[in-house]
């Protein structure tokens, strides 16, 4: 009984000790916390939020619109960000058929071996073949965009919060910074090579606006190019790439959610029946 | 073990009499789970979790094995893998999404029936080895959750390894060797990784191998129960099959749909968006933060701000967030008062629902939480709360504390003054 009522004892004692030193930390961090003036958050704006035909439980990808992100992504972010995890067999899966993927992966050059020499050398593309990335190396693509490595794009709309809709903000969201942000953060003015934008976390950003006018982009289909639309559908293929299953995951989901449910009203139905005689009798 | 009145398994045939004879695997299981273990009468779905907790092990090293043959466990590639599960493997992005919301729901099965143990004192004489080898299971699931995510090599798994490992670093004199003899080298790197994914496979088995031994040491006493009155007689009691079987079948699938939800709708919800960017050592994530099961212990870790007495901030941290799981072990020690559930103990039961539950929400907000204030305030006060609670409050409470009456018996507790209703006279014979 003596051995117990000591290993309570020295609990409490613990207890105590620990309780007074975090609140000896909270006192110390309240005191600094009345006294001290903090930095303040620079005000950045959530994502606007977009309607994609993929959203929700039910959304399915809109093959035109990822064709025209393609074209987005082809003709101005392929120029600085890769897009190593996707190969041109995967063009397969948003509506272009064998000859087109062919065709699409012919026209891109990717690096080789020449048979010859064995020397390094690029080769048109085949349909296995992944996306080239526009630099040889982390080296150059740092040398060439002021120390900035452009990111790879394929998994961007997974990599932020509310990717799809961050990419298609940022992207639509180039702005001067207003005067009242100015006068109130002057740290928020633009570096020299940067550039402001309210949905960038830290306002100014190293990528120049990549869609600076409409018609930037041809689109094949007669959608007219906006920026805004540009922004889009470019975040909509960035989803598709970042998750190639992502509509197919939710399709399989309601048919494994419906079994489920019938299992469970049976096994409910069952407990119910069997538990039925046990039961105390309602009065 | 057990009680006189469990049934006795009868081989049905030839070939289970042979089995019976030779190795009686069958009348394990039959004790073990089925009609020849009596278990209370009154148990509520909360008891429903050991089960549950039992099913997402089982589910973590199948889905697990299977990322296993197409992972590969290298600084160079292991991203890329991670990627090449997710769009060139058969249903590997199914595999991936169970296995890490799988994760998710073992925390939240085990975190419910580790709050069961504690308002209901489920650790208290005559199940405390119970208790021991529970706790002993929450923390290698802890060292196994953490090590497995660090094996897709993104950025909070590379800081996350970063982060963790240098807690051992906080050790006065032999912090810094300790820490680099962890992780092979100065920094988390390829022999982290590969030794983090040995030990990831391994661990789960040494769980499996503690699972058996807590459930063997739970058919000794037996199930506690709702009341914390013990079994007098058999009417206090029904066989695991069907009653039970039946119960767990239904709250498994309860939480079947709660999963699957997740896995197909919202598989990312309860990750972080860094992890979809690779390891970078040069790049530091804004704000560090584990996965959300580890949130509460993360805010007392960092509590901590001001070196005390000269002893440094962090290795306080370090000593309170092992400190705060450890003293678990010593709760059947420490919490002496005679009655078990917290139905019967109104002062235990403020403290319960006013003290510790909202500490515990404080903590995990502030966990989760960037370390600016209010956050790391409140989370002084949540942890100053919790210590208080489980190493003063529970003792001091089980011996002023004047508990409610008890019933006296389960059946008197279940069926009040119907005595027909007692087991025997209108129960429907097992099946």
């Amino acid at each position: 009984m003596t051995k117990l009522l000591s290993i309570r004892l020295v609990a409490i004692l613990a207890g105590l000790g620990f309780a007074l030193v975090a609140l000896y930390s909270f006192v110390v961090g309240a005191f600094a916390f009345l006294t001290e003036e903090t930095a303040p958050h620079l005000p950045y704006e959530e994502p606007r939020d977009f309607a994609f035909s993929f959203d929700g439980p039910a959304g399915k990808w809109d093959v035109q619109q990822l064709q025209r992100g393609l074209k987005v992504y082809d003709e101005v972010c392929s120029a600085c960000h890769s897009l190593k995890y996707v190969a041109f067999r995967n063009l397969s899966q948003i509506g272009y058929d064998e000859g087109q993927v062919k065709a699409y992966a012919a026209s891109k050059q990717v690096p080789g071996i020449d048979p010859n020499t064995g020397e390094a050398t690029t080769r048109p593309g085949l349909p296995t073949d992944y996306f080239p990335s526009p630099y040889p190396n982390a080296v150059a693509a740092a040398a060439a965009n002021n120390n900035a490595i452009p990111p790879d794009l394929s998994l961007i709309t997974k990599a932020r919060g509310d990717g799809t809709n961050y990419v298609a903000s940022l992207l639509a969201g180039y702005q001067e910074p207003s005067a009242e942000l100015l006068a109130e953060h002057p740290e928020a003015a633009p570096g020299p090579g940067l550039y402001h934008n309210p949905y960038f976390p830290n306002l100014n950003l190293a990528m120049a606006p990549p869609l600076t006018s409409t018609g930037q982009v041809t689109y094949d289909d007669g959608t007219e190019a906006t920026i805004e639309q540009m922004s889009i559908d470019v975040a909509a293929f960035l989803t598709w790439t970042a998750e190639p299953t992502l509509v197919q995951r939710k399709q399989t989901g309601w048919p494994v959610l419906l079994f489920l449910l019938f299992a469970t009203v049976l096994a409910y139905l069952s407990k119910k029946q069997i538990w039925a005689a046990v039961k105390p009798k309602k009065k | 073990m057990s009680f006189p009145w469990a049934k006795e398994y009868t081989p049905a045939n030839g070939f289970t009499k042979f089995l019976d004879e030779k190795l009686p695997l069958p009348r394990l299981v039959y004790n073990a789970v089925g009609a020849g273990y009596p278990v209370p009468r009154n148990l509520s779905y909360f008891w429903n979790f050991g089960v549950l907790a039992g099913f997402f092990l089982v589910l973590q090293i199948v889905t697990g094995i299977i990322l296993a043959m197409h992972y590969a466990a290298n600084a160079q590639v292991a991203f890329a893998t991670t990627e090449h599960i997710m769009r060139n493997v058969n249903w590997g992005w199914l595999m991936r999404y169970a296995h890490a919301n799988g994760a998710s729901f073992f925390f939240i099965v085990v975190y419910l029936h580790i709050f069961r143990g504690f308002y209901y004192s489920s650790y208290k004489a005559p199940r405390e080895m119970i208790w021991l080898l529970g706790v002993t299971i929450f923390l290698l699931m802890m060292a196994t959750a953490f090590m497995g995510y660090v094996l897709p090599w993104g950025q909070m798994s590379f800081w996350g390894a970063k982060v963790i490992t240098g807690l051992f670093g906080a050790i006065p004199l032999v912090g810094e060797p300790i820490q680099i003899w962890l992780l092979g080298g100065y920094a988390p790197d390829n022999a982290a990784l590969n030794r983090f994914f040995s030990l990831h496979f391994l661990l789960p088995f040494v769980i499996a191998g503690c699972v058996i031994l807590h459930i063997w040491a739970l058919h000794i006493p037996g199930s506690s129960n709702p009341t914390g009155v013990e079994i007098k007689s058999e009417s206090d009691t029904l066989p695991f099959h069907p009653y039970y079987t039946v119960k767990d079948g239904f709250g498994l699938g309860v939480a079947l749909i709660l999963f699957m939800t997740m896995v197909f709708f919202l598989p990312n919800a309860l990750g972080h968006p860094d992890n979809y960017i690779e390891a970078n050592p040069l790049s530091t994530p804004a704000h560090i933060v584990p996965e959300w099961y580890f949130w509460p212990f993360y805010a007392i870790l960092r509590a901590f701000t001001v070196d005390f007495l000269f002893i440094p901030a962090k290795l306080l941290g370090v000593i309170a967030m092992f400190g705060s799981i450890l003293l678990w072990f010593i709760l059947p020690w420490l919490d002496r008062s005679p009655v078990r559930s917290g139905h019967y103990r109104p002062l235990f039961r403020k403290f319960f629902w006013f003290g510790l539950i909202p500490a515990m929400i404080v903590l995990f907000i502030c966990g989760g939480a960037p370390a600016e204030e209010p956050y790391v305030m409140l989370s002084q006060l949540a942890t100053a709360y919790y210590f208080l609670h489980f190493l003063v409050i529970l003792p001091i409470v089980g011996q002023i504390e004047k508990p409610e009456p008890l019933p006296y018996s389960i059946t008197e507790a279940v069926l009040g003054s119907d005595k027909k209703a007692v087991l025997g006279e209108n129960a429907s014979p097992a099946v």
